[in-house]
């Protein structure tokens, strides 16, 4: 291209006005505007959807439920929120709480090496791997996978099989006794129901905590060594910290995927309610929909303490 | 004077490319030794590798006459000032600095008074509460430093400290340093891409290129007599005449520097060398004037001083026809760098460097 015919068609090119110039040229010169408009949307999405059904639960949370007749009138009372302290609620909430949180811990013990691997030593198509890997399993319907577990599972199944082959069927026998833990058979026993379960949520808590390993920044990790720290103590003083809020994302969705879950707890396990399935027999089969809201806010009321727990101890403070 | 760090035969590749190629250095203890180079020459694998944050390839490194070349840094005697400083964000400035000490299992109150006086070694006393984040990129630059010294290492290795600082900052953070490190004699071995730096700084300065050291010296042997084409064009300006041109202009066979300060307008006096030319440019450089002189084709920088010149009259203006003259020992014998690297020098090398060949 030579000089003299290259820029007056560069000039042209340059000052013909198109149809939506006059668009954008409005909202350039408005940009609070601009992103009004776009906010709009979102937000009444959230305003409506989220937040409107959140206050309308808690709302109905306290509406009466006659025993009755069966029916809910609206008059308002905190009796459903007493009857969440009835020893057999309770019973329920803590049940809940604790597989919540030992399928946390694990899913955090386990999803940690992986989403540290992927982070600092994969690269290109290897990464793209790990991810594929990961998610994988959440392609696949939830239902079919934690029925899949129940034959896994029972005492036909693979593990029991695989158990037999190496000798060690004793050994499970053995841990299946044991009290909480245990049960008939490994599909039947809450060692089972925690499989289940960990397995369902790893991919929830590997991505966030992946996400922020990744942000570390490597000289970091040399700084801390070069300044003599072992490896367990780069982890422990700079990895871990710097990557918390990662482990607080990932357990938060671990943490109430669990309180809300009604599925995994009719398949696998030992009879037993759970928040879930509680929520789910309240409004489905008794109708007493003020009891299942009341039930729902527990969820809610625990992971907040949670993060105000982790934001007192500093979750929050590499953000 | 004992070696503090001595490189034997050390390599480093990364699959096909040789980024330290057979390096052997010999650090003495006190010194302050740069390692100059343009980006991807090997200077700043070298110091990782010292460092041990990458092992190498090839090649044994010793740490005070002790083989250190498997150990992984926490097990070496020397701290680095990392080159964006990688302070850790998490901790206020004080528990950085104290970082080093806490693992080393010192307690709370002692690593916290000599936290406070590394501090106050590099002017930042008061600002121990801080975070990072809430700090100049200088003063980020002197926590880094403080983090290190703190330790007392016996080494310490500096990655283009001053490259993130403006020029007024990093002046003024090189009289410092040199300060510093002249008042705690521990050895300094600092990377830098920046000639002037090095040579202001450095007691010994490594010149590195395609992963060689082409030439180890003082900083004034290393501006005086350059070894090879690569160092001559590199440290300072230079005008490196090669081949035919050095023949013609010369009459030297091999390749010539000859430094833009040393030639002189005018015929040649006795003994003297001398060609005629025709000013191109001039270019205003506040205490010199630079020239650009075409001889036959062949561009020669000269610079003047400005010390007694309030105005241009009377100098050379560009369309002049010109005589240069030079003392034949302002002419340089360079032994020719390697053949491979002849394309990459042709851009490093300052404006003046001519090479007919390529």
């Amino acid at each position: 291209m030579t000089e003299s015919g290259g820029a007056p068609a560069m000039g042209r090119r340059l000052h013909r006005r198109r149809a939506g110039d006059a668009v954008s040229t409005f909202f350039y010169r408005r940009r609070r505007l601009y992103l009004w408009l776009l906010l709009a949307p979102p937000l009444l999405w959230f305003g409506v959807v989220f937040a409107g059904a959140l206050f309308a639960l808690v709302w109905q949370s306290t509406y009466t439920f006659n025993d009755f007749a069966m029916q809910v009138t609206p008059d308002l009372t905190l009796a459903n929120y007493r009857a969440l302290f009835a020893e057999a609620n309770l019973d329920i909430v803590i049940r809940t709480v604790v597989m919540a949180a030992s399928v946390t811990i694990a899913s955090a013990l386990i999803g940690f090496p992986i989403a540290y691997y992927m982070a600092r030593y994969t690269r290109g198509a290897a990464r793209g791997l790990f991810y594929v890997g990961v998610m994988l399993p959440m392609w696949a319907s939830y239902i079919v996978k934690a029925y899949a577990w129940t034959m896994i599972l029972s005492k036909g199944g693979i593990i029991y099989w695989v158990v037999d082959r190496i000798g060690l069927r004793g050994a499970l026998d053995g841990l299946l006794t044991l009290p909480y833990v245990g049960g008939s058979s490994l599909s039947t026993s809450n060692l089972g129901r925690f499989l289940v379960f960990t397995y369902a949520w790893l991919p929830f808590m590997i991505l966030p905590m992946n996400a922020a390993i990744e942000r570390v920044p490597a000289n970091l990790l040399q700084a801390s060594a070069d300044l003599g720290a072992r490896p367990w103590q780069t982890f422990r003083t700079v990895l871990l910290p710097l990557a918390f809020p990662g482990v607080v994302a990932g357990s938060i969705f671990t943490f109430s995927l669990t309180l809300g879950d009604y599925i995994i707890p009719q398949l696998v396990g030992p009879p037993g309610l759970y928040i879930g399935t509680m929520v789910n027999l309240q409004q489905g089969s008794v109708g007493n929909l003020p009891m299942a809201a009341a039930f729902t806010a527990v969820p809610i009321l625990i992971i907040s303490i949670y993060l105000g727990i982790a934001r007192r101890l500093g979750a929050f403070d590499a953000l | 004077m004992s070696i503090a760090v001595e490189l034997r035969e050390v390599s480093r590749h990364f699959g096909e490319v040789r980024a330290v190629n057979r390096v052997s250095l010999a650090i003495e203890d006190g010194e302050f030794f740069s390692m100059l180079g343009p980006s991807g020459s090997g200077k700043t694998t070298c110091l990782r590798l010292i460092g041990g944050f990458d092992l190498p390839t090839d090649g044994r490194i010793f740490l005070h006459g002790e083989d250190a070349s498997d150990r992984p840094p926490y097990e070496r005697d020397v701290n680095t000032v990392f080159q964006d400083y990688a302070l850790f964000p998490h901790l206020s400035v004080i528990d950085n600095v104290a970082y080093g000490l806490r693992m080393k299992g010192i307690g709370r109150q002692a690593r916290r008074r000599e936290a406070e006086a590394a501090l106050k070694q590099v002017a930042l006393g008061g600002l121990g509460d801080r975070h990072p984040g809430q700090l100049s990129g200088g003063q980020r630059q002197r926590v880094a430093l403080a983090r290190a010294l703190v330790n007392r290492p016996r080494v310490l290795l500096l990655d283009e400290p001053l490259g993130a600082l403006d020029l007024k900052l990093r002046e003024q953070m090189q009289i410092e340093l040199k300060g510093l490190q002249r008042r705690l004699g521990i050895t300094f071995v600092y990377v830098t891409h920046d000639q002037g730096e090095a040579l202001s700084m450095s007691d010994r300065v490594a010149v590195f290129n395609h992963g060689r050291v082409e030439q180890v010296d003082r900083p004034r042997e290393l501006y005086v007599r350059p070894r090879t084409t690569f160092v001559a064009g590199f440290v300072g300006t230079a005008n490196v005449l090669i081949g035919e041109v050095a023949r013609r202009i010369t009459g030297a066979e091999r390749p010539v520097s000859i430094r833009p300060e040393r030639i002189t307008f005018g015929p040649p006096g006795a003994g003297q060398l001398g060609v005629a030319g025709k000013v191109v440019d001039v270019q205003f450089h506040g205490p010199t004037s630079r020239f650009e002189i075409d001889v036959d084709g062949v561009h020669l920088a000269v610079t003047m001083a400005n010390r007694d010149a309030d105005t241009d009259v009377g100098r050379p203006k560009p369309g002049d026809a010109i005589e240069l003259s030079w003392p034949p020992e302002a002419m340089v014998e360079l032994r020719d760098s390697e053949e491979g690297d002849r394309a990459e020098q042709g851009k490093l090398a300052t404006p003046a460097t001519i090479d007919e060949r390529s």
